[in-house]
């Protein structure tokens, strides 16, 4: 499934849609942003609640596939912008991690 | 590829929101150079957190990336106030970072193992007062 055909099944808010023919695989769900980088898989949808401009870089060097913003989080502008750039893809969404999640297990991801 | 290709970096220790310009940079450079996606993975993560620590501790400092036919090596200098007792600092959960570090969601006191378990050998040299100097190899 790609990044777009998990958006439209979720209805999740794209405010960085850098690339959205990249393939998800997997979950991961997290706030501490060395964690995630330790934990977190290749390919992973990455929800979380920090919105601040490092997450683009965390989500960029541990190559997830996506970050959700969770729990109706909006990043700056700034952020998007450099995102576009740098080729992450994120979404918003007014759900919380755990509904993401499930919907997500619901799609066998 | 005989001879090491260089990459040399100064990092910024005032601007905590470009933290990781260098990280990215390198990632840039070795997909461009064809190395496979997990070592690229290995270096930007070992990489990035030696860079948030370089930021967050030390006021910034240098870092050089030297690419060989065999492996990669990542040398990280900075004259911040060293590491007063580096087993303690590599233990997963132990962190010094002052709250609103901790508020952006640093100082989860992962960054060092997080250096260790990316990297096939690391080595750090610190002494307080007189900065740390790691190197991080990745083998290819």
């Amino acid at each position: 499934m790609t990044v777009s055909e998990m958006a439209k099944e979720l209805s999740l808010t794209a405010v960085s849609g850098a690339d959205g023919e990249r393939n998800v695989s997997g979950v991961y769900v997290g706030d501490l942003l060395s964690w995630v980088m330790g934990r977190a898989q290749s390919g992973n949808v990455w929800i979380t609640i920090m919105s601040n401009i490092n997450i683009v870089a965390v989500a960029s060097l541990a190559d997830v596939s996506c970050v959700v913003l969770a729990e109706g989080v909006v990043p700056d502008e700034g952020v998007c912008k450099t995102a576009e750039q740098k080729g992450v893809n994120i979404f918003t969404t007014e759900k919380t991690a755990y509904q993401i999640a499930k919907e997500l297990a619901d799609l066998s991801l | 590829m005989n001879e090491a290709v260089k990459l040399h970096f100064l990092v910024d220790g005032e601007d905590f929101t470009s933290a990781g310009q260098a990280s990215v940079q390198v990632k840039k450079s070795l997909r461009e150079l064809g190395i496979a996606p997990e070592i690229i993975r290995k270096v930007s993560i070992a990489m990035y957190e030696g860079e948030i620590n370089m930021v967050i501790h030390a006021g910034g400092g240098e870092a050089d990336v030297l690419i060989y036919e065999d492996r990669i090596e990542i040398h990280l200098n900075d004259n911040g106030p060293g590491i007063a007792n580096i087993d303690l600092a590599m233990q997963e959960g132990f962190s010094t970072a002052p709250d609103n570090i901790r508020s952006l969601g640093f100082g989860a006191g992962m960054g060092l193992p997080n250096m260790k378990r990316y990297s096939d050998s690391i080595q750090i040299d610190s002494a307080l007062g007189k900065g740390t100097r790691i190197l991080m190899v990745v083998q290819l």
